[in-house]
């Protein structure tokens, strides 16, 4: 029982990692941007929600609903007016941008909020937990791979069924084309920026809740982020669940074997993968 | 208003001995203003610890002693080759006297050793003193090639004391012995989880029996591993010496997933009251190490003030909770000014060097003298204890938490503020 235990906690936490890519694996997917700032952008997001709970006394999910419009209008013109700016032929500019962007921030936030771990308060819900045979579950861990699939399956529609999608995967194909058909790839993009940064706000409000964040926290999270998307192939949603899963069940699966290889079985996992299908899992056929 | 001039001559016609606070010490008469060098983290992951440090500081420089002084503060950014580097510079550049420096071996560590080799006298603290003076070795695993040193001094307590505080709190509950233990893979967890000097041998002599699933990385999201482990050994008591945004991680799964110790007996993690109100209510009764509190009986040589009006003073002028570091910090620039009214050249590394060797001070963290009581022979020379206590935190009416002491048998004379309580499951 312990295995099947260890098995679906590893999903679980799975699904934290995915909520961690999925605005990654949206940027990249659109516009071939890594953006370095997304563990940093996940923990402003939840100190974001940390001051609206505080000052407006609401709810955690409340708050996120609060937080999104903002985060949106903030990635809009992050995009916008300084992204944009660096995305061409070379792709080190963006890269030095977003690693800029991602000390920038840091430090901002430690101006701002003292080093101090800060953690979403929490109530009852935090601890409580649903048995499913002999397995105890956290509900917390359960919500959190829920929000995970909604969010992908929410991207998905909007990609393949909605005219805007239709313009995300156009500017994606081809910019140059697209923009003969009157779309503005810089709009496409800033818009694409600040649907991510939606994603950041629901990955932050976890985060948030699930343990002790601070001003230094962000990078650690951005690691399983880049490799879930890595394995899930670069562009593709599904991937993105897919490759967190993959890395959350190697890490409960090496831990059980023995607490030293966690990290490592899930680092292990990514080079794996790459080795055998080094374009990731679920490529985009046309990259 | 006391002028530094007006002080040395009251001091010296009332006839007061160095002693006696170290106002009255000929090298305080040489004119130019003493210079001392501080690194601490004053930025980044370890920047909690150095919070109180302006506080602190402002009050040194605005007591009699501290006139004579001018104290260049340097952030180590949690990094111990930026601490290394900003020694350098206080070093060369500042032309330091004496360097102070606190919080963590990975910044004392690395300061130390920079003013051993260009012989500039230190004190440290907020350390344990194991990784302080072994991890500076060139051989840490081979305890005959250790060597003492001689410009570089530290005060704080070590691991043996932490291990004899966190069984004596267990030793008050009824449970059945049996302890899980997360040791993270670091310095701390390795020194902890050590087979010879850490909780292993010790917790074997008193009968308990440890359950130690390994080191683990920091900032891992996932812990169900151990969870699965000490529910298999029917743990009673928790152990370890995680960082904050792990024990969280531990201590939510561990509730999430049914598993409700007894005793939580953790250093590190939950040493600043903020990291336990991150815990919600589930962070009530968790027992920790105390190394200083407002109920110390002790009082500041430098000011007078007492242990409980240092924190007052803090909570005051910041409206923040006191947390340990600050009568350590205090306790350095108090240090700084004993040692510097006993010497008669604060420019001679040498004799500034002798003087803090020859220190004995009622200090606000107790009495600090390197005699070598309860240390082995190698560190005698460079290392002071302080005492250490056990305490708990007890969840307030209204929010917040107090650190109540519940364990002083190594230290009666400092009161306790209640007994050992179990953690409701």
């Amino acid at each position: 029982m312990i295995w099947v235990d260890t098995i679906i906690q590893g999903i679980l936490l799975g699904g934290l990692y995915a909520l961690f890519a999925a605005g990654l694996s949206l940027v990249f997917g659109v516009m071939r941007l890594v953006n370095l700032a997304h563990g940093d952008l996940i923990v402003m997001g939840a100190y974001l929600i940390l001051v609206l709970v505080t000052l407006l006394g609401l709810s955690p999910f409340v708050a996120v609903f609060v937080a999104m419009p903002l985060m949106f209008g903030l990635g809009w013109a992050l995009q916008r007016f300084l992204l944009n700016r660096t995305l061409g032929d070379d792709i080190l500019p963006p890269l030095l941008v977003t690693f800029g962007l991602s000390i920038a921030l840091q430090n901002a936030l430690l101006e701002g909020f003292s080093a101090d771990s800060q953690r979403l308060p929490t109530n009852a819900l935090t601890t409580a937990s649903v048995e499913i045979g002999s397995i105890t579950l956290g509900v917390m861990p359960l919500l959190t791979f829920a929000s995970a699939v909604l969010v992908i399956v929410g991207l998905n529609q909007l990609f393949y069924r909605t005219e805007i999608g239709r313009a995300f995967r156009a500017t994606s194909d081809d910019a140059t084309t697209a923009s003969l058909m009157g779309i503005k790839p810089a709009n496409i993009f800033a818009t694409a920026t600040g649907i991510a940064l939606v994603i950041v706000t629901i990955a932050a409000l976890y985060l948030g809740l699930r343990a002790n964040f601070d001003p230094n926290i962000g990078p650690a999270r951005l690691i399983y982020a880049f490799e879930a998307v890595i394995i899930g192939g670069l562009g593709s949603l599904w991937g993105t669940l897919f490759g967190g899963i993959i890395i959350g069940v190697a890490q409960t699966v090496g831990a059980a074997i023995n607490p030293e290889w966690q990290i490592l079985a899930g680092h292990l996992a990514f080079l794996i993968v790459l080795l055998v299908r080094p374009r990731g899992l679920f490529p985009r056929a046309n990259d | 208003m006391i002028t530094r001039r007006k002080l040395l001559k009251s001091t010296a016609a009332s006839g007061l001995t160095v002693a006696a606070g170290g106002l009255a010490a000929p090298a305080l008469a040489q004119g130019a203003k003493i210079r001392l060098g501080y690194v601490s983290p004053q930025s980044g992951p370890l920047a909690a610890f150095s919070e109180a440090d302006q506080f602190i500081i402002d009050g040194f420089l605005g007591s009699d002693a501290g006139a004579n002084f001018e104290v260049i503060v340097k952030d180590s950014q949690s990094n111990p080759n930026r601490a290394a580097e900003v020694a350098k510079e206080l070093i060369i550049d500042d032309e330091i006297d004496m360097m102070l420096v606190a919080s963590t071996p990975e910044t004392t560590n690395p300061v130390a050793t920079t003013c051993e080799a260009e012989e500039i006298p230190v004190i440290s603290t907020v350390a344990p003193w194991q990784p302080y003076f072994i991890g500076q070795q060139g051989n840490p695993g081979d305890p005959g090639s250790w060597r003492p040193f001689d410009f570089s001094f530290h005060f704080f307590w070590g691991l043996e004391d932490v291990i004899s505080v966190f069984t004596a709190m267990w030793n008050q509950l009824e449970t059945n012995k049996s302890v899980g233990a997360i040791f993270p893979n670091d310095g701390d967890g390795n020194a902890w989880g050590d087979p010879n000097v850490g909780f292993p041998p010790v917790l074997d002599a008193q009968g308990y029996t440890l359950t130690d699933t390994g080191r683990y990385q920091n900032l891992t999201d996932d812990f169900s591993a151990q969870i699965n482990a000490f529910k298999a050994a029917n743990c009673e008591i928790i152990t370890g010496v995680p960082i904050p945004p792990d024990f969280t991680t531990f201590w939510t799964q561990a509730k999430q997933q049914g598993f409700n110790p007894k005793a939580a007996s953790v250093g590190k993690a939950i040493l600043f009251p903020q990291a336990v109100e991150a815990l919600g209510d589930q962070g009530h009764n968790l027992s920790s190490e105390v190394w200083w509190s407002p109920s110390h009986p002790f009082a500041s040589s430098l000011t007078g003030q007492s242990a409980g009006d240092l924190a007052n003073g803090y909570e005051a002028a910041t409206g923040k909770q006191w947390t340990q570091p600050i009568g350590f910090v205090h306790a350095l620039f108090e240090m700084a000014a004993n040692v510097m009214g006993r010497v008669e050249d604060s420019r001679d590394p040498d004799e500034v060097a002798a003087a803090i060797a020859a220190t004995e001070l009622s200090s606000i963290v107790g009495r600090i003298a390197f005699d070598g009581a309860g240390l082995p022979p190698f560190a005698v020379q460079n290392v002071a204890k302080t005492p250490l206590v056990g305490g708990q935190w007890r969840l307030k009416d209204g929010g917040g938490y107090d650190l109540v002491i519940v364990d002083n048998s190594d230290h009666p004379n400092i009161p306790t503020g209640g007994t050992m309580e179990e953690i409701a499951s």
